[in-house]
């Protein structure tokens, strides 16, 4: 961990409507390291990620204020090019959402919409981005076959691959697990493992020994404000704020 | 593991003009595509309406309650009363309905209920090619079968309201099929469970439960396939007989709207021609009238 | 004991519905099919009709008018309604200008046959006569477009929402423009369901007569240009039948009608057979 901040939060706020999901929002995610948020569902977590590459835009009637700096730019201006900013901050989501099609066109579509033509190429991305998510081995023969036969946690693993070869610089992660077996879902954990030598990585989870597992840094979120924010160690065994504490020792979920 | 190649071009983040144009340009185009129905509508109201309406408003009232039917292409020398032509599509779309419907819902209630699969795979196709049938070709099956039937064994020419119900009926079937068997299985499967589990028979659930859950949706099936039956044109000209007055027996001749346009549209010219697409139009107002009242008798649906 | 009688004879009845309807059909097919059959051969199928209804002649020029009208048809509604369709479904929410261009689909699907024959005849046949040459294979195609159109754009709509909404979500949060998530992904996703709608605005079109009654012409001569006025196979029936009551030549011509009619049902439906399985990953 190199100590860098890769995304700076300043003071961001959110509405759906009349409904303010996001309260003044403050936070530094750090480069190259995982950082979980936990807290009680509907709380923010999942609005939160989603403001970071802007796929909230996707919602109707959203409003949004403050700053989320990345790249000395705020992204959240409108003058942002989303479409490029999703190349650089991707998402995984709670449910593998494969494409129906075969899991080289999973893996290659990225790249193939980004331009590159090159078949050669588009291989090479391929095989680069399945050994990245740890499941080369098990596609490698079968990289024709419909990605929808597919166990969930090798689609998870495929959708980790299909981010990587978009080559992004932070992977956001929406309970990437929650879907999946304890197996697959250990396996992930240790995928997130390799990955963050790599990639900054930002992970929503509702399972705090996961977060516990899992992360450098975590942000506790209560009714759309983070509580708390500290390294994992020192916000799972010191905790600073009472509701905290109340949390991350199960007085209430 | 490092990456060692960048393959991904990132531009800046900032957004570029191309591209926020090129996404409107393809936006604009789609929407023009989207318009087109409406634009369509738009296109045949303006056109049928700026020949039909001058008539109607000339003829007046007596357009719609004369009986006597004699054109020319002068306004002055003939005689516009469409009455008998009004009432023969009414009757001949009643009667349609009236055979039509009940097949048609029992078969729906059927299909959605009490089909077994097997029977199910050959009847719903089936349902789809009775709907694929040209008009043409109804028309022509109840020419060389039906007509005759009803010349030897009621007399007369056999071309007749009967004949017109009995092949209008069938040509609205799938229509009411398809329909009330959507609307069938639609509705929420606690509701017959329920009723089953109370002791009803299949048939009490049915009846009691099923069909008055799907009544909206059954009601909207037989509108529709009455606008059909009130727009159908080629089988109804090849078996009405088209004479112009109101049938005395359901044995007797009729005309109706869609088949006299037809006809005469051949040899119209001036005011007469002018007078069919008046008959256009009144034919069109019966159409909304039909359509907007599907539709609320399908908003009315009890939401679950 | 009577509620179970009752039942009995309600659920025989039941049965007696669906096997008439299964009947009717069979009945209307076979007579077609059985008196038609036996003509179609090879030399049927590639003459020309003669004059004034002359028997042992063919109906190629009926064949080809038929497809010209039906390829012109499509070739008008098939961008029009694809392109609605995504409009309508990727481009909009669910308000109220979308229930307003559904319901105007809604409506033109009702107009009655005839009246958009009317229309026609007028718009295309009299005022843009210049352009398509009065009666003639463009008036009829641009005419039958019409009807094609609210078919194609109602399956077309429905194909594109059963696109499950992750796709669209894993395509965007990939950097994709939304243009490029609907061409790579919920285009080829939906295709199946999309051609189906357009093979069924295709075979209503091909079984079309009034709107082509008066647009279209008549004339038995092979077309050269599609400004040329020509007799589609549903005219030509509703011509031999009515001016000549050759009902042998009829039944030949209905045969095909009924014979390409089948093949659409029976394409479509696996059509969608496969597209079902499709999003399954089967």
């Amino acid at each position: 961990m190199s100590g860098e901040i890769e995304i700076s939060v300043k003071n961001l706020n959110l509405w759906f409507g009349n409904f303010q999901a996001l309260k003044n929002i403050n936070i530094e995610i750090p480069k190259n390291a995982v950082t979980a948020l936990i807290g009680p569902s509907g709380c923010g977590k999942s609005t939160f990620i989603k403001t970071l590459d802007r796929m909230n835009d996707l919602v109707d009637n959203v409003k949004f204020t403050g700053e989320v700096i990345y790249k000395g730019r705020n992204i959240l201006a409108s003058d942002t090019d989303v479409v490029e900013l999703r190349k650089e901050i991707g998402m995984v989501f709670q449910k593998p959402n494969p494409f129906p099609k075969s899991i080289f066109d999973n893996v290659a579509y990225g790249p193939r919409v980004h331009g590159i033509r090159d078949k050669k190429t588009l291989h090479e991305i391929a095989e680069r981005s399945l050994k990245g998510a740890a499941i080369w081995d098990e596609v490698k023969d079968r990289l024709n076959e419909s990605a929808l036969r597919l166990s969930g946690g090798q689609q998870q693993r495929l959708c980790i691959a299909r981010l990587l070869a978009v080559e992004p610089d932070v992977l956001l992660m929406d309970e990437p697990a929650s879907a999946l077996d304890p197996i697959a879902t250990s396996k992930i954990e240790d995928l997130l493992h390799e990955l963050k030598k790599d990639y900054t990585i930002v992970i929503v989870t509702h399972n705090m020994q996961q977060a516990a597992r899992v992360s450098s840094h975590t942000a506790f979120f209560w009714l759309g404000e983070i509580v708390e924010y500290a390294s994992t160690i020192d916000l799972f065994e010191r905790p600073q704020n009472k509701r905290t504490e109340d949390y991350v020792t199960g007085k209430f979920g | 593991m490092v990456v060692i190649t960048s393959n991904i071009e990132v531009g800046s983040l900032r957004r570029t003009r191309r591209r926020v144009l090129g996404e409107r340009f393809i936006q604009w185009i789609l929407l023009l595509c989207a318009i087109s129905s409406v634009f369509a509508i738009f296109l045949i109201i303006v056109f049928v309406f700026s020949q039909g309406v001058p008539f109607l408003a000339e003829a007046g009232l007596s357009f719609l309650t004369g009986s006597v039917w004699l054109p020319t292409d002068s306004f002055a020398a003939g005689t516009w009363g469409i009455l008998p032509i009004i009432v023969g599509s009414l009757i001949v779309t009643l009667g349609a309905v009236a055979i039509g419907a009940p097949l048609g819902i029992a078969c729906g209630v059927f299909l959605a209920e009490i089909a077994p699969p097997s029977v199910r795979r050959a009847l719903i196709p089936s349902v789809s090619a009775l709907a694929g049938v040209p008009s043409v070709v109804y028309g022509f099956f109840a020419l060389l079968v039906i007509v005759p039937w009803i010349r030897g064994h009621f007399g007369g020419f056999g071309t007749s309201v009967l004949a017109c119900w009995i092949i209008l009926s069938i040509m609205i079937l799938p229509t009411i099929i398809s329909i009330s068997t959507d609307s069938v299985r639609a509705v929420p499967r606690e509701f017959k469970e329920g009723s089953l589990a109370m002791g009803a028979t299949r048939w009490q659930t049915i009846r009691s439960v099923l069909i008055p859950a799907a009544s909206s949706g059954i009601i909207a099936s037989v509108i529709l396939g009455m606008g059909r039956a009130i727009g159908e044109t080629m089988a109804v000209l090849l078996v009405a007989g088209n004479t112009i007055a109101i049938p005395n027996s359901i044995f007797a001749p009729v005309s109706t709207l869609t088949a006299t346009i037809a006809l005469e549209m051949n040899y119209a010219t001036g005011a007469h021609q002018q007078a069919l697409f008046a008959m256009g139009v009144v034919l069109f107002v019966f159409i909304l009238i039909l359509t907007g009242l599907a539709n609320l008798v399908s908003r009315r649906r009890v939401t679950y | 004991m009577a509620a179970r009688l009752r039942d009995t004879a309600a659920i025989g009845l039941l049965w007696g519905a669906g096997i008439a309807t299964l009947v009717i059909l069979i009945v209307i097919l076979a007579y077609i099919l059985v008196n038609g059959l036996p003509l179609i051969n090879w030399h049927f199928l590639t003459t020309n009709p003669g004059v004034r209804g002359q028997q042992g002649t063919g109906i190629y020029s009926t064949i080809v008018a038929t497809i010209a009208v039906t390829g012109l048809a499509l070739l008008i509604a098939a961008p029009l309604s694809v392109g609605g369709a995504i409009y309508l479904n990727e481009y909009t929410k669910e308000n109220l200008l979308r229930k307003v261009f559904r319901q105007a689909a809604e409506v033109l699907a009702g107009i009655p046959s005839i009246i958009i024959g009317l229309f026609g005849f007028l718009f295309f046949v009299i005022y843009l006569q210049p352009y398509t040459g009065g009666w003639s294979v463009m008036s009829g195609g641009l005419t039958l477009a019409f009807m094609v159109l609210p078919i194609s754009l109602r399956i077309s709509e429905e194909a594109l929402k059963a696109v499950p909404g992750e796709l669209r979500e894993g395509s965007l949060g990939l950097g994709a423009t939304k243009w490029q998530s609907v061409t790579t992904v919920v285009l080829p996703t939906a295709l199946p369901g999309i051609i189906t709608g357009l093979i069924l605005g295709a075979g209503r079109a091909i079984g079309e007569t009034a709107a082509i009654l008066l647009t279209v012409g008549g004339a038995l001569g092979l077309i050269t240009s599609v400004r040329d006025p020509a007799c589609p196979m549903t005219l030509y029936i509703y011509n031999i039948l009515t001016e000549y009551n050759d009902t042998t030549t009829a039944y030949g011509t209905a045969a095909v009608l009924i014979i390409a009619i089948l093949a659409i049902t029976f394409s479509t439906d696996y059509l969608m057979n496969r597209y079902t399985k499709k999003l399954k990953g089967l």
